[in-house]
């Protein structure tokens, strides 16, 4: 029961807990603009139960990039817990009360990282008062450190023993918070939670579950988008042993089985028909060519400065350059997989998911139930990249369950989920700049063509460069591809293309790749720090041997500012890739050891999306199927990485993305300084780039 | 189907399965040991591995025929023992991120200290390179395996 005074200013308030104890309701940030809620309605939660555990309830999901662990210790560290004795718990979801539950846009640490440490520090204030009352002495006399409040007399009493006495006091506001210097858990290599659990194969993944009088089933689905099912024929699927059933869904054609296996043996025996809808015919050539078509004509505007027909008439010199990135796969480690249980009245999901909320809404909408009526636990992800933010493997595991009446666990094959991903958008790109005899940009021209997507297109397509003269304009077609968010979205490709030709810029202008940029970045002071810092850390000008070279990049994404320095040689025609240096510029950061982890690993698939396989269609089908022929970055292909995470009083920005992408365009630039060549169109071969 | 016998993980097993069915599935449904993971289904990336006879197999294109009368050791048989010098040194070295692929990276490295007390960069690269890891672990599996080395591998 709470019984509280509601405050529209407040943004924490106590909740009496069921067994005593502090429970404290604290409101995250929404990025919802708008007046204050009549009642107050906190959307992340700490709890201090008498047995001294501190846990934080969070609607953000854990998927590999730390954020399970970075999220308690700002609690922690404010609070001044006693490390051990900290929990983090995942939220189910809930409409409302985690606020968004959205884990994408590397959000999870740096939207919260003032208000997490307010709740610490509230807290802690909290029971320093319930100790400072039981011991009739001033709150300022006491000191809490470590999960214990002590006063100078000897006095002492643990968290367990002060919170449910704490939880009945009132909240202070406005508690003061910690200087950076003064800090003993964030900033530190704190060991990861989730990190033991996964090395004694104790995390239970979505597929390692079971329920009672589960079915195990797996979808065939329609090859091409936008097709529907004619027919089909389960007569030999049902004859083999662990068949239990095949149905028609939405979805596809289930076969319903026992077993994974009889699942997977039960699709192979299927004969399925398909009216293959209006994407048949697709193929990779003819998107292409829909692309450089569109090229030729003005696009619509999506930024635009000064009067660039005009700079470029009065340039010095032009170049041009044409540049395509290709469609690329997330390619989980985990394939999707959802296990869901309808009832007549409600429903229970189990996912992996980034989207909890919007697998509720889909969930509750495939059954035509009511939110309130679907429960979605979220599960820890064998990895995400923004897959799992979509929610069709939600939708088939309800609709299955609800066509049979049991609980079901719908698993895909590696091969429906090479074909059925949503994939980074293709694009093709034709840039122009033009310089002055001084090597001054005067103009820069970017038309793109792509997907029809315009947020995943466009995104990070304005240079972060001063150029007096701007025009990003592009077109969108449909092309009969799902397109999704992956991992850095609109800058991991924009960024290839304009760091790309502003080196080419730079050296057709006879200029230091890395001066020209600096020249050009008087309004972006954040990133110019950032790329003067790798450039000093990597060695920049310093001399090499020949057949090397180095490129540099630069990249503001996601709230960070993110520079790289490519070392490579190049002899006869292939690459080799001594080391990528890092510069992160992401303000205060929270765990450096999780930062360096995250770095290398956004590296490597920035290089594998680079240099390994493309997505590609024919006959509306998506040609690639498994890791043989959409080949991932393996541990022969990592360079040697070297992270920097640059001390800074800059706003704190994102981890998981800003590192991924710098890291090809500056590779690109690199191979160019040590062997003249450019490479304009990915993925392209390492091995053989003459 | 067929009646057969597994040794795994030290303890003797005897189930009806048909003899095709990938060791994979057999270990993740049949006895319910589900450390490890179906990722490619064709052998591709070594999120399956176990051993059989101290070798590392991919179970997803081992048959039970094959596996059958054979020791088998799982993630669960080696974290048995989590004094285990590799999964010391994985969790030391802070390895994992989404963990999904680890019990079979941790399968390869074991299997390699095995055979190789000492190995170098080199000889770790080669052994471990069809081991495929999405989150891009490879820098820490390697400092994991020299750490492991040094702690004296079984």
């Amino acid at each position: 029961m709470t019984t509280l005074t509601v405050s529209r200013r407040n943004f924490l308030k106590a909740i009496s807990v069921a067994g005593g104890g502090l429970m404290l309701g604290f409101r995250l940030p929404t990025g919802e603009e708008g007046p204050a809620p009549e009642l107050f309605e906190p959307n992340a939660f700490l709890r201090i139960t008498p047995d001294g555990i501190v846990t934080v309830i969070y609607g953000r999901a854990e998927m590999g990039q730390g954020s399970s662990t970075a999220v308690p210790m700002m609690v922690a560290e404010e609070l001044e817990a006693d490390w051990k004795l900290v929990r983090i718990e995942q939220a189910d979801a809930h409409p409302t009360k985690y606020g968004s539950m959205s884990t994408g846009g590397s959000t999870s640490v740096r939207n919260f990282w003032t208000e997490l440490r307010k709740a610490g520090a509230t807290a802690k204030a909290m029971l320093i008062a319930a100790a400072a009352q039981a011991w009739a002495v001033e709150p300022a006399s006491c000191r809490a450190q470590n999960g214990i409040v002590t006063h100078p007399s000897g006095k002492r009493l643990k968290y367990g023993e002060l919170a449910s006495a704490a939880g009945k006091l009132p909240v202070p506001e406005n508690v003061p918070l910690k200087d950076r210097k003064d800090f003993t858990i964030i900033g530190k290599r704190m060991p990861r939670f989730d990190i033991p659990p996964k090395v004694h194969a104790e995390t239970r993944y979505c597929s390692d579950m079971t329920l009672p009088g589960m079915v195990i089933s797996s979808i065939e689905r329609c090859p091409t988008v936008g097709g529907s099912l004619k027919s089909f024929d389960a007569s030999k699927a049902k004859a083999l042993p662990g068949v239990k059933d095949v149905v028609a869904t939405d979805s596809g054609v289930a076969v319903i089985a026992d077993s994974t296996w009889a699942a997977f043996r039960g699709r192979e025996a299927l004969t399925v028909s398909w009216d293959e809808g209006p994407w048949a015919g697709q193929t990779s050539e003819a998107i292409w060519r829909a692309f450089e078509q569109r090229s030729l004509e003005s696009g619509t505007v999506n930024k635009q400065t000064g009067d660039t027909l005009a700079a470029l008439q009065s340039a010095e010199r032009i170049i041009e350059a044409t540049y395509t990135v290709p469609f690329v796969a997330h390619a989980t480690m985990e394939p999707m997989v959802c296990i869901a249980d309808v009832r007549a009245h409600g429903c229970e999901v189990w996912a992996p998911t980034q989207s909890p909320q919007e697998a509720q809404k889909r969930a509750a909408k495939a059954l035509d139930l009511p939110v309130e009526k679907v429960t979605v636990h979220v599960l820890m992800s064998g990895s995400a990249f923004g897959r799992r933010l979509e929610s069709d493997f939600v939708e088939d595991a309800v609709r299955v369950s609800k066509a049979v009446g049991k609980p079901a666990k719908i698993v895909w094959t590696r091969s429906d989920d090479m074909k059925h991903d949503w994939f980074r958008p293709a694009t093709y790109n034709v840039l122009k700049g033009g310089f002055d005899r001084s090597g001054n940009v005067l103009a820069w021209t970017h038309r793109i063509v792509g997907p029809n997507s315009r947020g995943l297109v466009v995104g990070g397509s304005t240079p972060p460069y001063d150029f007096p003269n701007l025009l990003v304009d592009f077109h969108l077609i449909d092309t009969g591809v799902r397109l999704g968010a992956w991992r850095s979205v609109g800058p991991s490709q924009n960024a290839f293309v304009i760091e790309s030709f502003i080196d080419e810029l730079a050296h057709a202008a006879g200029k230091d790749p890395f001066e020209f940029r600096r020249h050009h970045m008087s309004t972006s002071p954040r990133l110019k720090k950032a790329m003067e810092f790798v450039a000093e850390k990597s060695g920049w000008g310093k001399k090499l041997p020949p057949g090397s070279g180095r490129g540099i990049a630069a990249v503001e994404s996601f709230g960070s500012a993110a520079a790289q320095v490519a070392e490579v040689s190049v002899t006869a025609e292939a690459v080799t890739i001594h080391r990528i240096v890092t510069a992160l510029d992401c303000g205060p950061y929270v765990n450096p050891d999780t930062i360096e982890a995250q770095v290398e690993g956004a590296v490597g698939m920035a290089l594998g999306a680079a240099m390994k396989d493309q997505i590609t269609i024919k006959e509306g089908r998506v040609v690639q199927s498994n890791f043989d022929d959409y080949r991932l970055f393996t541990i022969k292909d990592l360079p040697e990485c070297e992270v920097h995470i640059m001390e800074t009083d800059n706003p704190v920005g994102g981890i998981g993305e800003p590192p991924l992408p710098p890291a090809t365009p500056a590779l690109c630039n690199a191979i160019f300084a040590a062997s003249g060549v450019r490479i304009r169109k990915l993925p392209f071969n390492p091995a053989k780039i003459r | 189907m067929a009646s057969l016998t597994f040794f795994v993980n030290g303890t003797r097993r005897v189930v009806e399965v048909d003899p095709d069915t990938p060791l994979l599935w057999v270990l993740r449904e049949t006895l319910a040991l589900t450390g490890t993971k179906y990722s490619c289904g064709q052998g591709l990336c070594g999120s399956c591995t176990v051993h059989i006879d101290g070798e590392p197999i991919r179970s997803c294109v081992t048959t039970a025929a094959f596996a059958a009368d054979k020791q088998i050791t799982t993630i669960e048989g080696l974290a048995k023992d989590t004094s285990h010098p590799v999964l010391k040194a994985w969790i030391h070295e802070q390895v994992p991120q989404c963990g999904y692929c680890q019990p079979g990276q941790i399968m390869q490295a074991a299997a390699l200290l095995t055979k190789n007390s000492k190995p170098t960069d080199a000889d770790i690269d080669s052994w471990m390179a069809d081991n495929l890891c999405r989150c891009g672990t490879y820098r820490r599996i390697r400092k994991a395996i020299h750490a492991a080395a040094e702690g004296g591998a079984k």
